[in-house]
């Protein structure tokens, strides 16, 4: 549904194994590119708001490693790893996912960029192994997808309220 | 819900749906748009309509196909979680962009400014 929201994410499920999202962004792909390659920027977005972000490698060329790990502040970590498998500068980055905690679930990412009118659209690709590994993504996020909404709404209370 | 899935795991079909997220239309609007022809157009809605992701409301002499709004949400609230996480991650990335474009701006004015 297309949403008046700001972000106006679309995501459709593709397929038993596959999602595929769609996003705008305001501004060039060179920007775009550089905030998805560049580690100092990438440990700003990647992970959730609520943790902080380290990135151990990220080598995007053709069969480069990626690792990051995102920290909470009890000092509990999760730590995400992959491959380069295919680098187009500006175009297009696929990449292998895996949660280091559940090794072999491997599932790969295709993001690509296009760009009009000074915007970018970008379309991420995301390809499971099997239905249960699309079913077991989707649902991990569900205790950190809602305590994020809750802390969302304890910031704007608390804005309301100054 | 696999009625929904089953439906949507068709090119064709996905692009109709891309298509309709930005406007409805008619049969003929979305071959043209597409490339495709009308009767495969008119298959491929049928099926997405039995889905219960597409609605026709018939305007002047024309039959108009848009999205089924509570069709969409059953697919949505099923995402909810995933849609979190990346919504977000999202607009950390809209904060970071936004950064980098003020600095090239000021970049740019810095060396407009030293060429004088």
């Amino acid at each position: 549904m297309a949403t008046a929201n700001k972000s106006d994410l679309a995501i459709t499920r593709v397929s038993d194994t596959e999602l595929l999202l769609t996003r705008e962004f305001d501004a060039p792909r060179d920007l775009v590119w550089k905030a998805m390659t560049d580690p100092a920027l990438m440990s700003r977005w990647w992970g959730p708001r609520r943790y902080r972000t380290v990135v151990d490698e990220l080598d995007a060329r053709p069969g480069g490693k990626w690792r990051m790990r995102n920290i909470a502040a009890d000092g509990g970590e999760h730590a995400f790893r992959g491959e380069f498998r295919d680098v187009v500068p500006l175009e297009r980055i696929v990449w292998t996912f895996e949660y280091e905690p559940l090794p072999g679930h491997i599932s790969v990412e295709t993001m690509t960029l296009t760009e009009r009118d000074g915007r970018t659209l970008l379309t991420v690709r995301n390809q499971f192994s099997s239905k249960e590994d699309l079913e077991g993504m989707v649902n991990s996020g569900m205790e950190s997808g809602a305590r994020e909404s809750y802390e969302r709404l304890d910031e704007l209370i608390a804005e309301l309220n100054t | 819900m696999n009625a929904t899935f089953s439906a949507l795991a068709e090119p064709n079909r996905l692009q109709i749906v891309e298509l309709l997220r930005h406007r409805p239309l008619s049969v003929g609007g979305i071959a043209e748009r597409l490339r495709m022809r009308q009767p495969q157009v008119s298959k491929h809605l049928r099926v997405l309509s039995e889905a219960g992701l597409v609605q026709v409301r018939p305007v002047a002499q024309q039959r108009i196909y848009g999205l089924r709004a509570e069709g969409l949400k059953e697919l949505d609230d099923w995402l909810v979680p995933y849609r979190a996480i990346w919504s977000d991650r999202f607009e950390r990335m809209d904060e970071v962009l936004r950064e980098l474009r003020s600095q090239e701006k000021s970049k740019k004015g810095s060396t407009d400014g030293h060429r004088k």
